[in-house]
């Protein structure tokens, strides 16, 4: 499946998606849809209201064995797995020396190991990354027979527990394993939509058949990249490479709330990750940059890359992420800025095809996050 | 009688004496989804054949319409600026963006006509 070549892999549903006739665009060397004919708009609205079945069999699923797995995963991540229980996974990222995010993932732990889900783009990366540090007791494995659907919506809770009504009291972050009609299922019950909803790992032999049947069910349709995009940038959720990248911290990001107390100076595991320094500091003194939601005033989009001005023409930033947000019917957009201009409701331009735009800082994210909470 | 012709970048142009209606075609709003901003030029403006006379963005990409000939923009599709989605649902009709009056009618004749751009979009998809 993953083989090295100019020719862009597939998942297993690509035959699925071809049949319904989706847009097919490369990502990440994969072709992935991008929209179905109901278009992303639709798509969009229709996770919001009811359901949406994405095919993310394209992130990386990279497995950690051994008795020191979790000493050698926190050398290498500012988390502490000593608090993650069995059914629980939690956000965190790989960091740089320099203190930049190398990438952004999510670490599930299950009774014999531990599951890394990483952005599909950095996979290789991330697998050589860890596998180079890890002491000859752990294992490392990038699972290639492995595939990932995400269902996500207000109604994905009722579907999913159709099939297996022990999910219909997960929690958010919360993990567990089932058989969906006779298919062996991680069930992960988060998402990158702000809505509740799941994601479920299970073997690319049956990922077809799972995502069949999922469609089958009258709350689902399908749902590509693009509603993908505009659903986690409303929720003011940070895509790597946009938002998060080798040069950013995630001080400066506003993730400092997935870095723990027992991380942090004078906590009982103080330091001891990639970056370490240069992060601990910039959490005790603030970051020159900071991560803001940007609300352009008029109707035109702010896309990435727009660079970001004061009145007196002064550049203190750059756009991240922009685009239309279907649900709040407006243009929405996240970036950086110079620390001193990140106040709510600071007023800035963006440029624009080389107009200035007036832009606020706003709150993120543009829409109230739905999780399921204990 | 009026006369459809079409450029490579996927513009139409509709020739009523000396007054050229400008769209996209339906294969352009196709390709870049639903739209969600449209920026009209001012009435009045001088553009030349291939200037960017304007803007269109979509949920994922911003594109621009360039004007099948050279004149004076006289009228604009203000509807356009509440409903941008007017294009996709009728590219060549509703979704209309400017009427200009033409400077040399001899231009067109640079364009292709239906048969040449269906030719072009076959090609391409």
């Amino acid at each position: 499946m993953d083989k090295i070549g100019t020719v862009a892999n597939t998942t297993p549903l690509y035959t699925l998606h071809r049949e319904l006739d989706a847009k097919i665009v490369e990502f990440a060397n994969y072709q992935m849809p991008l929209n179905y004919p109901s278009g992303i708009i639709t798509e969009h609205r229709q996770v919001r209201e009811s359901a949406g079945l994405f095919d993310v069999s394209h992130m990386g699923q990279i497995k950690i064995t051994g008795d020191n797995a979790a000493d050698s995963l926190e050398s290498l991540l500012p988390t502490d797995l000593s608090k993650l229980d069995v059914g629980r996974q939690r956000y965190s990222f790989l960091t740089l020396e320099t203190g930049g995010i190398l990438d952004d993932l999510m670490i599930s732990r299950f009774e014999n190991h531990y599951l890394l889900v990483v952005n599909a783009s950095n996979k290789h990366q991330d697998f050589n990354h860890i596998a180079a540090s890890l002491p000859a007791d752990c294992t490392a494995e990038l699972l290639d027979n492995r595939s990932l659907l995400a269902l996500q919506g207000p109604l994905a809770r009722e579907v999913m527990s159709r099939f297996s009504p022990d999910l219909s009291a997960m929690q958010f972050m919360d993990t567990m394993v089932v058989e969906v009609e006779g298919i062996n299922c991680q069930v992960f019950c988060s998402g990158y939509t702000g809505e509740d909803g799941f994601e479920i790992a299970t073997s690319s032999d049956d990922a077809l058949v799972l995502a069949q049947l999922l469609l089958d069910q009258t709350e689902v349709q399908p749902a590509g990249l693009g509603a993908r995009d505009s659903l986690r940038l409303e929720a003011g959720l940070c895509l790597h490479g946009n938002d998060i990248h080798p040069n950013v911290t995630p001080v400066a990001a506003g993730l400092s709330w997935a870095i723990p107390a027992s991380r942090r100076k004078g906590g009982s595991k103080t330091g001891g990750f990639p970056g370490s320094e240069p992060i601990l500091l910039e959490l005790e003194n603030g970051p020159a940059l900071t991560r803001v939601g940007i609300q352009p005033e008029g109707r035109a989009p702010v896309r990435a890359h727009s660079e970001i001005v004061i009145a007196t023409g002064e550049s203190i930033g750059e756009v991240s992420s922009g685009s239309y947000g279907p649900t709040v019917g407006r243009p929405i957009a996240m970036g950086y800025v110079k620390s001193t201009y990140s106040d709510l409701g600071t007023e800035l331009q963006a440029m624009v095809r080389g107009k200035p735009l007036s832009v606020k800082v706003c709150h993120l994210p543009f829409v109230q996050h739905n999780y399921k909470r204990h | 009688m009026s006369d459809i012709r079409y450029t490579n970048d996927h513009e139409w142009a509709r020739l009523e004496g000396l007054l050229v209606t400008v769209g996209i075609t339906d294969y352009a709003q196709d390709q870049l989804g639903e739209l969600v901003y449209v920026e009209l030029p001012a009435v009045g403006t001088a553009v030349n054949q291939g200037d960017e006379a304007a803007v269109i963005e979509s949920v994922k990409a911003a594109g621009d319409v360039k004007s099948p000939v050279t004149g004076t923009i006289v009228e604009v599709n203000e509807s356009l600026n509440d409903s941008p989605e007017s294009v996709n649902d009728d590219a060549t009709g509703q979704g209309w963006f400017y009427k200009i009056e033409i400077s040399d009618t001899s231009e067109l004749e640079n364009l292709l006509s239906e048969t040449d751009y269906n030719a072009l979009i076959t090609e391409l998809s």
